[in-house]
Parts: structure tokens; C-alpha cells; sequence
């Protein structure tokens, strides 16, 4: 076992003494076949001359069904922020756990915040609309566009009357 | 350089980012002459691929002329122009060595069910994608293979994953003489798996979508028999009757998890992210297909979980089939198909847009505008 990560190949036991061991065998009963040149290499563990290792840098994360870094990655996005700390928090938990994913679903959301946040502390206001293509959207679908429109007006302006019919309330109270 | 520039679900825009640099060896450097947009793109373009962080350059299908070497790179040299697998793998890991490509064990730390995949959310690893003038390719010994001089960029570009996965679906699906094949999903992935299901001896080829204009080229393309689910009542049963009632031999998912076709699926798993994506078409497929048939599997899902009848799988014996296509496994024996004219990949391209209209061109796929079917984008340095 490797003491630093707790992955182990452990030595297989005397199968070969097991009553019938093997009589049934049939290589050809390999579904996958022919996607993998099957050579079952694997069972001797993580064993292969691993190529170089790409210098590590500090804010990979790593799945802990991992003994290590692999050889290349890409990272091109270090997490940071609050969305760094959740993606963080997700790392402490395995890819079958949904205290992986959904955090990571989670940061994601917040991570989307802090983009706008850094677009405008750069003095660049994004183009939402132009973003999400509405140019090809109004050439090809003007209907999709106005219906858009109009709903978000709708609510918009739905949202601007109850507060208005609020306010006087309130003045009416007193 | 210009590159693709993700803000949040359904936001994209086109930035100025820093030039890409060798970080290892074995890495090259590859200025794009084409990329594509993806079907599988969309799941990140939905914000449905968890750790899709902003500031993220998407594209997995992108060919492009080398422009700088690592210290250890023999097999291209600066100038080659390359059709790039959209799979990063080491060649010399366990499943490297056995042509299982898609699931290198040495290329994304972030996870160790999905393999390295170029400009596809930190879950397959983070790695800078082809929608961009360029692009750092890891492992540039294994991977990328020269174009060969008699191949068009818009037939090369689609040999980075529609043509091999397209191959594969309908290898996996371990088709027979005579099969009937059922494919669901009419997108690019799907026409090539009805094309291909062809070339393993398929009796019968039908595909489902709902979407009448690519319905009308596959049938012409693959050739198939097509049918527009919005129109027929239960596609489950309608497979059963076509088929007097024992299913077809095979059934291929070709959509994944943007599957359009049942409200439950779609509400769970596409609006409410509460499952991995829609699963509806491979539900369809599981239940069409006859006892201990096979089901192949290449739409993408998520990570998480999806609703199947897995006990239906068991009743009926099915064998389920699936995986990322191995692209450079594949490559060499797909070439020989383009060279002789099996496979025509460009046909499929509807849309050439320049890089810098990316938001325009994902919003044209993510809603099939225009008739679209597969949009190809060209750098402003592309110079083919």
C-alpha cells in the first residue's frame, strides 16, 4: 500500500487451488469486444511508466478516487471565490456522492455572479442579450423574441403596479 | 488571441484571452482552422455539466496547423495540419494500451469517470477547447494525426468525433446481417450512426426525432425509414408493431440528456437538474428493444443519476453497449471510408459562421434555426 495516498494492489490470493477454478472460461465471452484490445494490463494495478508529470500548480483539484495528479491537466479556470471554496468543499467528496455534485452544480450558479461582479469592477458591462445570440434569434425566430419581450415586460410591469398599489395603500393609511 | 468565452447558462461571448503555452513535454501547440459546435455542447452551453466554470473556452471538435512542439513531441512537426480526437489520452496507461482512448486514466484529475476532453467543463479536466484561434493539445505523440493531403478541412473537422462516434454507436450495437436498427436522435451523431449501421449489415434502419428537416436529410443521408415522434401516439409501441411485436434487434441513444419527448423526463431532468439530463430516449430504447437485444449507448448524460427501467433490462436479457468513441482507434479505418466515398461528413455542415459570431451560431444549434444541423467555425487566422 502506498502510505501517502492508501491505494494498494494487494498481492491476489492461491486461486489457482480453488475446486473448478477456470474450467468455464471462454475468452469470447467478451462483450467488449471489439472496443478494447483486452489485455486485462490493469490487474497488475497502476503500474505503467507514467509519462512526465506536468509541473503542479497550486488550486488543482483532485478527485480522492485518485492516488494523484495526472500526468497533464488543464485547470484553465482555478477555482476561487466563493465559488473556488464550494468547488473546494465538493472535492472532499467521491463521485458517487451527490455532496460532490451538487455543490459543484451550486458554485457553478454563484460562479455566474461573480462573472458579472468581475465584468463590472473591469468596466465592462455585459451584453446579456448579445450573449445569448438574439441576433440570430431575431433573424431567424422573431416570434420567439417578442414573446420574450413581452413576457418579461408583462411581469416587469405587473411587478411595478404592486408596489405602486402598496405605496398607496400605505399613503391611505395615514 | 480570440477565443469562446463561457458567462452562465446560455451566455457566450467572444474575448481576447492569453496566448496558450507548453506546460509539458509532449505538448503542442495547434493554431484552429475549424472548429465545431457540438450536440454534447449543449449540455455545458445549459449550465448542465457540473464544475462548467466562467471563463471557460468550450469545443472538443477542432482541426488546426501545428504551430510549436513540446521538447519530446517525434510524431508531428511544426506546420502539419491536424485532425485532433476530441479525447486526450496518454497512449501508455492500462486503457490506453488497450485502444480505450476515451477513458486515458492519466488526463483529467478531476475525475475518473469521463477521461480528458478538450474544452469540457473541469469535470474531463479542465482543459482549454478548439472554439478559440488556438489551442495547447496535450500528448501531441498520440492523439493528433496528419490530415491527409487529399481531405477537405470540413470532412476533417467532423473526423474529430461525429464520424468515430457515429462508427462506434453502431459498432457497439454489435449489429447483424439483417438487423433491424432503431436509432433515436436525428442530430449529426445520429445520422452518421444510420448511415454506419449500414456498413455492419443492417437489414432496417429507423430513426425517430421531432424535428421534421433533419428527419428529411437522414432520410435521404443515412438512407432510413423516419418518424417524427410528436406524431405517433407510443413510440414503444409503435416499434413493436413495426417489428410483429418482438422489439428491434438493436436500439442506438443518440441524444443523451437534452432528449425532448416525455414531461416528467424533460421537467426532472432538464429544468429541474434533479436527474442527469432527460433520459427519455434511451427509456424509448431500453423498452423497444427485443429480449436480450442491445442497447448502444453515445448521448452524453451527466454524472449524477437518470431514470431507466433497469429492471426491464434485466427481464428482458438486454446487453447495454456504450462508451466515448476511441477516436484514434477509429480513425485510420474511417479515413479509408471518406477516400472511398462511403461516408461524406461535410454534407452534414449547414452553417459556416466566423469565430467571432459564436453566440449567434450556438443559439442557431440550440434552437435548430435555419434548418441547422451542424455549424462550423473559422478563425480569423484560419488561412484554409
Amino acid at each position: 500500500m502506498n502510505v501517502h495516498t492508501g491505494f494498494s494492489n494487494p498481492e491476489k490470493g492461491n486461486y489457482q487451488s480453488v475446486k473448478g477454478w477456470g474450467i468455464d472460461a471462454d475468452p469470447e465471452n467478451d462483450p467488449t469486444y471489439p472496443i478494447k484490445d483486452r489485455t486485462d494490463a490493469e490487474q497488475n494495478g497502476y503500474t505503467w511508466p507514467r509519462p512526465p508529470q506536468q509541473p503542479i500548480r497550486p488550486g488543482i483539484l483532485v478527485s480522492i478516487e485518485r492516488p494523484n495528479v495526472t500526468a497533464v491537466y488543464g485547470n484553465t479556470v482555478p477555482p476561487r471565490g466563493l465559488s473556488g471554496a464550494i468547488r473546494r468543499f465538493a472535492f472532499k467528496f467521491s463521485e458517487s456522492s451527490y455532496l460532490h455534485w451538487l455543490p459543484l452544480l451550486m458554485a457553478d450558479r454563484v460562479n455566474v455572479v461573480e462573472g458579472v461582479l468581475q465584468d463590472l469592477a473591469k468596466g465592462k458591462v455585459p451584453n446579456i442579450p448579445a450573449e445569448r445570440g438574439i441576433k440570430s434569434e431575431w433573424k431567424y425566430n422573431k416570434k420567439a423574441v417578442i414573446t420574450k419581450v413581452a413576457v418579461g415586460a408583462a411581469l416587469i410591469g405587473g411587478i411595478v403596479a404592486m408596489c405602486m398599489m402598496k405605496q398607496e395603500k400605505k399613503h391611505c393609511r395615514r | 488571441m480570440l477565443a469562446m468565452n463561457y458567462r452562465g447558462p446560455q451566455r457566450v461571448r467572444i474575448d481576447n484571452k492569453p496566448m496558450p503555452e507548453i506546460l509539458h513535454p509532449q505538448d503542442a501547440i495547434v493554431r484552429v482552422t475549424r472548429s465545431c459546435i457540438c450536440g454534447s455542447d449543449l449540455h455545458l452551453y445549459n449550465g448542465n455539466v457540473p464544475d462548467t466554470r466562467v471563463g471557460e473556452t468550450f469545443g472538443h471538435e477542432f482541426i488546426g496547423i501545428v504551430e510549436e512542439i513540446g521538447a519530446d513531441v517525434h510524431n508531428l512537426k511544426v506546420g502539419d495540419h491536424v485532425i485532433v480526437p476530441f479525447n486526450i489520452a496518454c497512449g501508455e496507461c492500462a486503457f490506453c494500451q488497450q485502444e480505450l482512448y476515451g477513458n486515458c486514466h492519466e488526463a483529467n484529475p478531476e475525475a475518473t469517470a469521463v477521461g480528458g476532453i478538450f474544452g469540457y467543463s473541469h469535470t474531463a479536466g479542465g482543459y482549454m477547447g478548439g472554439q478559440a484561434e488556438y489551442v495547447r493539445v496535450p500528448y501531441a505523440n498520440v492523439g493528433p494525426m496528419v490530415i491527409p493531403d487529399w481531405m477537405h478541412p470540413d470532412d476533417a473537422v467532423l473526423m474529430t468525433d461525429v464520424v468515430p462516434t457515429g462508427y462506434q454507436a453502431a459498432e457497439m450495437a454489435g449489429i447483424q446481417p439483417g438487423d433491424t436498427v432503431v436509432i433515436f436522435g436525428a442530430g449529426p451523431i445520429g445520422i452518421m450512426a444510420a448511415r454506419c449501421a449500414w456498413l455492419f449489415g443492417a437489414g432496417r434502419v429507423i430513426v425517430f426525432d421531432h424535428v421534421e428537416y433533419r428527419l428529411d436529410f437522414v432520410r435521404k443521408y443515412g438512407p432510413a425509414e423516419v418518424y417524427n415522434f410528436r406524431s405517433i401516439r407510443d413510440v414503444v409501441v409503435f416499434v413493436k408493431k413495426t417489428t410483429d411485436s418482438l422489439g428491434a434487434d438493436v436500439c442506438i441513444d443518440c441524444v443523451g440528456a437534452e432528449a425532448a419527448g416525455n414531461l416528467m423526463q424533460t421537467i426532472t431532468g432538464r429544468k429541474l437538474l434533479l436527474q442527469a439530463g432527460s433520459a427519455t430516449a434511451l427509456h424509448w430504447a431500453i423498452n423497444s428493444v427485443k429480449k436480450g437485444g442491445i442497447v448502444s449507448i453515445v448521448g452524453v448524460y451527466g454524472p449524477t443519476d437518470n431514470l431507466v427501467p433497469i429492471g426491464n433490462v434485466v427481464n428482458k436479457g438486454i446487453t447495454i453497449r456504450a462508451n466515448q468513441a476511441a477516436v484514434k482507434r477509429l480513425l485510420p479505418k474511417l479515413i479509408e471510408h471518406v477516400k472511398n466515398g462511403i461516408i461524406r461528413p461535410s454534407e452534414l455542415i449547414t452553417h459556416r459562421l466566423p469565430l467571432e459570431e459564436i453566440a449567434d451560431g450556438y443559439r442557431m444549434f440550440a434552437d435548430k434555426l435555419d434548418n441547422c444541423i451542424k455549424t462550423v467555425l473559422i478563425p480569423p487566422r484560419a488561412g484554409v
